[in-house]
């Protein structure tokens, strides 16, 4: 029994590491052709039919990039850093149900690969740990713009944290679990059931957030290419810098699959149908992701602070109180 | 079998992470493999199955580093190794051994002496969270309560010391004070 399971974790391990590294490397030529057709652009289209092979020369590229090791750096810490961006993202996938149990050859698969009880706090514990990757490497590059994407990254890190966990303590306490199956089972009555009408205020301050973790625009301070170059990126080159891009994207596929599982009823009630409604919703995220990029500028970063400790902190405390008065 | 071999791994990668800690002088190593043993910590708990302190190690620890990163972005270049200043060594040695064994006495005496057993027996049906929860707010309420008057009290006395005249009240002075008050920070505006 125990052989079988452990088979089965390391087959599921194997499975969710191909396709989200695939799909981050996808993520890019979808980012790339989004913007552009939002910009009036054609994007990619040279290479091979509608330029979908981008993403392999991309990939070849930045495979056989001399790998440059400047001479100032801390070199472990350099070395180590675009390894924990991508680590953390992957260990933040381990307790997220992707699809609903379904039976292959007779053999019933659980497509999560540990249920772990308090699912949602370890993912965003460990998805804050990924902030970690931009911060050493941004401290280690012995560069002056990648140690001000350094600083930017600790200050969101302690700011961020604090909104997401908030903002999910109502949810958390209606549905009175921390696994994400719970919530999902919460919520598999339909449409009228998503936490999204019952918690309205804690999806925006969640969904705000999630862009804040992510690094993404307009919150896209700790690489921002008019003020500081790549930020903690501008002295990588090759595949660590690869492992760097490869991290962010596959955080946004799973902040998208976090999102609909808390807030949208997840896979509803486990048919087939139900799955593709997942996989829809997280289309959605990820397509607004881009669409935020596209539509929006950047904010400052005392804007960012401004609006976290404000702004968001205290409408998701009244949102806290509000949900525990109506409970009780 | 595999409990035992995650049990040792993460043995042997926390005491290894926390003895780099102490020993380099570089303070990026230092901060960075405090980071590290920190979450490897949190391995134990799960092993143990309590997934939620587990996951509470995570949190609360990758944050407090993350606040030591940040002074360290402050205090020194952390690029360059670090100039410390050693006294004796022999003393510091010992001191820190014997400290050490003290720990040890004082922690590993009372589960000896009086066989210490779980008092509070897993209750049926109830998750690791809610476990927490009820220890919580029963047996070790007043120490909660404490922690949360304790966290308070550093809280204000952060504001005070950060936040610009706090050594005023306005409640204390008269209108005309606050009216010259007033004036005085708009000349102060349109000189800086």
């Amino acid at each position: 029994m125990e052989t079988a399971y452990f088979v089965e974790t390391i087959i599921k391990i194997v499975v969710i590491l191909l396709i989200f590294s695939a799909l981050a490397g996808i993520g890019t030529y979808f980012e790339r052709k989004v913007l552009a057709f939002m910009q009036r652009r054609l994007g990619p289209v040279n290479v091979g039919p509608f330029g979908l092979l981008q993403v392999a020369a991309d990939g070849i590229k930045l495979f056989t990039k001399e790998d440059i090791v400047p001479a100032n750096v801390v070199g472990r810490i350099f070395k180590i850093a675009p390894v924990i961006t991508a680590a953390t993202a992957f260990m933040a996938a381990a307790a997220i149900p992707f699809l609903p149990s379904f039976t292959i050859f007779g053999y019933e698969v659980h497509p999560i690969v540990a249920d772990i009880n308090i699912g949602i706090l370890y993912i965003l514990g460990i998805m804050g740990v990924g902030l970690y990757g931009p911060l050493l490497g941004g401290m280690a590059s012995a560069n002056k713009f990648a140690l001000l994407s350094a600083a930017r990254a600790a200050a969101i890190f302690i700011s961020y944290e604090v909104i997401t966990g908030l903002s999910i303590l109502a949810p958390v306490m209606m549905v009175g679990s921390l696994s994400l199956i719970d919530f999902n089972e919460y919520q598999a009555g339909g449409i009228t059931d998503w936490i999204l009408w019952s918690q309205p205020v804690a999806f925006v301050l969640f969904w705000i957030a999630a862009f804040a973790e992510t690094g993404r625009t307009p919150f896209h301070l700790i690489a921002n290419d008019h003020e500081i170059i790549d930020g903690f990126g501008t002295e990588y080159s090759g595949m660590r810098w690869g492992l760097f891009f490869i991290g962010e994207y596959a955080n946004m596929f799973f902040i998208s699959f976090v999102m609909a599982l808390l807030f949208l009823g997840g896979y509803g009630d486990g048919s087939f149908l139900g799955a593709l409604g997942l996989l829809a919703k997280v289309a959605f995220f990820f397509f607004f992701f881009l669409w935020t990029r596209a539509a929006w500028p950047d904010v400052r970063p005392d804007q960012l602070m401004w609006l976290c400790w404000k702004v968001l902190m205290p409408i998701a405390m009244i949102n806290i109180v509000i949900t525990a008065i109506v409970m009780m | 079998m595999f409990e035992a071999v995650a049990f040792y791994l993460f043995a042997f990668l926390t005491i290894s992470m926390f003895y780099v800690a102490v020993t380099t002088s570089q303070a990026l190593y230092a901060l960075s493999s405090l980071a590290a043993g920190m979450i490897f910590i949190s391995a134990f708990f799960f092993i143990l199955g309590a997934d939620f302190l587990g996951a509470v190690q995570i949190v609360v620890y990758s944050g407090a580093v993350m606040a030591l990163y940040a002074f360290g972005m402050m205090f020194f270049d952390t690029t360059r190794d670090v100039k410390e200043k050693q006294g004796n060594k022999a003393i510091i040695l010992g001191l820190s051994v014997i400290s050490a064994l003290l720990i040890v006495v004082i922690v590993a005496a009372p589960i000896v002496g009086s066989n210490i057993e779980a008092l509070y027996p897993v209750t049926e049906g109830a998750g690791n969270t809610q476990e927490v929860g009820m220890i919580l707010f029963t047996k070790y309420l007043v120490p909660f309560e404490v922690a949360a008057v304790m966290l308070l009290v550093a809280m204000i006395a952060g504001i005070v010391l950060a936040g610009k005249k706090m050594d005023l009240s306005l409640t204390l002075m008269n209108e005309q004070e606050i009216l010259r008050m007033r004036e005085e920070d708009k000349n102060k505006k349109v000189l800086s």
